[in-house]
């Protein structure tokens, strides 16, 4: 029950050939660029998202944190796009694989972390001590911050990881109970495809969601280091 | 009637059957000419369907139809696993695959 619950997780291959680099490279392809001012309705309707995220998330920066909006743009669209591909039946997803978002998650946190540690030192020191707390909790404090702080990456990483497993699992559980319903009770066979309905509207919202909180902490991260 | 275009330069529908073995080891098989074979279907296929001035959302359909059939093939092998599933296994030792 277990090995083929989970294998649609697995990583694909054929003939031993390692196909999820063709995978990984197809949202890519997806997003097209264009040389002229005005081209056309695929195009424009790209362009028309990446102005209206950029211009959510980057109006809090500094100039300094602007340099980044490459980078945050290219992440939530990469992130968006796997995720609303691996809605399509059969499909793979590799925000599925937690080694993809550690290496999505690690450098960049990373990166933002070591910005604030070269150029503000003294503000960075200073984030792990919280205003106006008790001299004799200052040591233990100081822990809890640390900890808190190297744990930002995995956080981001399982917590992309495990949305998106569990909305997966949960279409393939309710899809299997209603197909067996069907022939046991057609009413409840007809409840639990509603709830599956539901179930994939969630998921559509899910993946999109689950893009903007990635992109949002990083940002977060790097607000507070530049 | 003897062929006036060379062979090498000819495209494929208007190479004759006969032809056909020698036209096909003529191709230019070196990376640069695989990637250029790609670029060429991209380019083609970009420029029929998309890039146009009132492009549908068929464009981008029948590119994700064809990833899923893509994807299908891929997971044939454990999905040709259970077959039929579509009544409650009888006894619980043999629902060990019901969850396909």
């Amino acid at each position: 029950m277990n090995e083929n619950l989970f294998a649609s997780f697995v990583t694909p291959t054929m003939m031993g050939l390692p196909i999820v680099i063709l995978i990984i490279m197809l949202p890519p392809m997806l997003l097209t660029s264009s040389k002229r001012l005005i081209s056309n309705r695929f195009h424009s309707f790209q362009q028309w998202l990446i102005k209206l995220i950029i211009k959510q998330m980057m109006l809090i920066h500094s100039p300094k944190g602007r340099t980044w909006s490459l980078m945050l743009v290219s992440l939530i669209m990469f992130i968006g796009s796997t995720n609303l591909l691996g809605l399509l039946p059969h499909t793979f997803t590799p925000t599925t694989q937690l080694s993809t978002n550690l290496c999505m998650a690690i450098p960049l946190w990373a990166g933002a972390v070591i910005l604030g540690f070269r150029h503000k030192l003294k503000a960075s020191l200073a984030h792990f001590l919280p205003q106006g707390t008790p001299i004799s909790l200052i040591p233990m404090l100081i822990i809890i911050e640390t900890i808190s702080l190297f744990i930002q990456p995995m956080a981001l990483a399982v917590r992309l990881t495990a949305n998106i497993t569990a909305g997966h699992l949960l279409i393939h559980l309710i899809g299997g109970a209603t197909l067996v319903l069907t022939s046991i009770s057609p009413p409840t066979a007809t409840i639990t495809f509603i709830i599956l309905a539901l179930l994939t509207i969630l998921e559509f919202a899910v993946a999109l969601i689950q893009a903007y909180v990635f992109t949002l902490l990083v940002s977060l991260y790097l607000h507070d280091n530049t | 009637m003897a062929s006036l275009v060379p062979l090498k330069e000819k495209k494929l529908m208007e190479v004759k059957l006969g032809e056909l073995p020698s036209w096909i080891l003529m191709r230019n098989f070196t990376p640069s000419g695989i990637v250029g074979a790609f670029q060429r279907g991209y380019d083609r296929y970009y420029n029929k369907y998309i890039n146009v001035r009132k492009g549908s959302i068929s464009g981008i359909n029948m590119v994700l139809a064809a990833y899923v059939v893509f994807s299908y093939c891929i997971s044939y092998k454990e999905l040709s696993k259970c077959s039929g599933m579509t009544q409650l296994p009888v006894s619980r030792e043999a629902g060990v695959d019901w969850l396909c």
